[in-house]
């Protein structure tokens, strides 16, 4: 069996120091280790996109990321987006739009809803659906969750444009 | 599956890389972006007992402007590409490719040197390197070395790389208003792997092409180029029925590979029909 490996890594805005097998991944740190169960695990080879978790701002495969490779840096999960508030608006257009039935896909799902209305705001309809490929969903056919994000994506631009012309 | 245990190391520098690749051998695996390795590992298609994690090399990082070439670095990762004004002012064909690479997630970790040395034949990064004539630069025991695109793919996975050796960068010739690029590639699914993709490089005047490449992902067992059929294109005025003509002689030059859905004939028309696309597509 290979040592353990000490790690310092931030999760959700809590500094965490463990030791950890090299092998282990990203999510099953955050999920065996710290007890934090929202973020999923679904064909651990990078295809489901379940996993879904924020390493140092961007959204990362849980399953093709070591948890070593965090060493040093920041991670936030659904859970500490969900307490930050930071995706409520997303929350919200999910659960009006019935974007979701399992559940399972969910939490990914926002991690790349979140990173999509941050880094596209003026995606369109069609690059939505090409930005969520990366994440299966078995049970919604999608529509809705397009429908849910593109909601967001209106609303953060009437919001910018209130703010800019109240400026 | 969760992936063999192994050790784990993060060196400082590329020299500790090094010695550690001599130390170990074929016992360890470098570690860049980890997109294809972590995949590997955890369906235990390999089973290294060392990861050599290359994350700490910050010198391995960015993107700049060097000796009239474009620099990448190896642990420039995917959606740095996508986003770099330098790229696409100097190498707009990668800025076309970096879209279809996968999935943001994947593009956020995965890297160009590590996508280049891993030699995917249906990978994007190395059907652009050598569309683009560029070059790789390997660094080893005796030192640093280039290594053309030409001749870096030697087969399935397989490059010119040494066994002690590490992929430090990848550089290219600048863009010039004179050349032409063109990208695409056909997919069951955006952010799938291609059943057939293709890249195409040249120059062109007065719409007479030059210096034609034409590279395949997806049919080979390395990026491969349509020599034939580049020779026919050069010289010659880019237009409807030269498009139709190119692709007769793509789908009689190449002998594809099957994949686990499709045939070679399918393959065979598929590229036809992209190579007609793209060089009608670059027309306009």
């Amino acid at each position: 069996m290979a040592d353990l490996y000490p790690i310092r890594v931030t999760v959700n805005g809590e500094l965490h120091q463990c030791s950890v097998s090299p092998r282990t991944h990203l999510v099953d740190f955050v999920r065996d280790t710290l007890g934090l169960k929202g973020s999923h695990l679904g064909c651990e080879h990078g295809v489901c996109g379940a996993c879904t978790v924020e390493l140092n701002g961007r959204t990362v495969r849980g399953c093709l990321t070591l948890a070593v490779q965090a060493d040093g840096g920041t991670v936030n999960t659904i859970e500490g987006l969900s307490r930050a508030g930071v995706i409520r608006d997303l929350q919200d257009a999910f659960v009006q739009r019935n974007a979701l039935q399992c559940g399972f896909c969910t939490s990914g799902m926002l991690m790349a809803a979140k990173e999509l209305v941050e880094q596209r705001p003026d995606a369109n309809r069609a690059e939505v659906r090409e930005w969520i490929s990366g994440n299966y969903c078995r049970c919604t056919g999608y529509h809705a969750i397009v429908d849910a994000i593109c909601d967001v994506l209106q609303q953060r631009k009437a919001a910018t444009s209130r703010t800019e012309a109240s400026a | 599956m969760k992936a063999a245990a192994f050790d784990y190391v993060k060196p400082r520098s590329i020299d500790q890389v090094i010695s550690l690749l001599q130390e170990h051998g074929d016992d360890a695996r470098l570690l860049a972006g980890g997109q294809s390795l972590l995949a590997s590992l955890n369906m235990r298609l390999s089973e290294p007992r060392l990861l050599v994690d290359l994350g700490g090399l910050d010198a391995l990082r960015g993107i700049g402007v060097h000796g009239g070439m474009l620099r990448i670095g190896a642990l420039t990762t995917h959606t740095e590409i996508e986003g770099s004004a330098l790229v696409a002012q100097h190498a707009p064909l990668l800025s076309a490719a970096a879209p279809h690479i996968a999935h943001r997630a994947i593009r956020n970790a995965g890297t160009w040197g590590g996508s280049i040395a891993h030699a995917d034949a249906a990978a994007e990064w190395p059907t652009c390197l050598l569309a683009l004539g560029g070059t790789v630069v390997a660094r080893g025991p005796k030192g640093e070395r280039r290594i053309a695109a030409d001749d870096f793919f030697r087969g399935l996975y397989a490059t010119a790389l040494e066994p002690e050796e590490v992929l430090v960068a990848g550089e290219l010739p600048l863009a010039t208003p004179g050349n032409w690029f063109a990208f695409d590639e056909l997919a069951r699914r955006r952010g799938d792997y291609a059943i057939v993709g293709m890249a195409l490089a040249g120059r062109r005047h007065a719409g007479v092409l030059a210096d034609t490449r034409i590279v395949l992902m997806g049919v080979d067992s390395t990026p491969l180029r349509a020599r034939k059929t580049e020779a026919l294109l050069n010289g010659k005025v880019a237009d409807e029925a030269l498009a139709a003509t190119a692709a007769a002689s793509l789908r009689a030059e190449i002998d594809p590979l099957p994949d686990l859905t499709n045939s070679p004939e399918t393959k065979r028309h598929l590229a036809g029909v992209l190579l007609q696309r793209l060089l009608n597509g670059a027309r306009a």
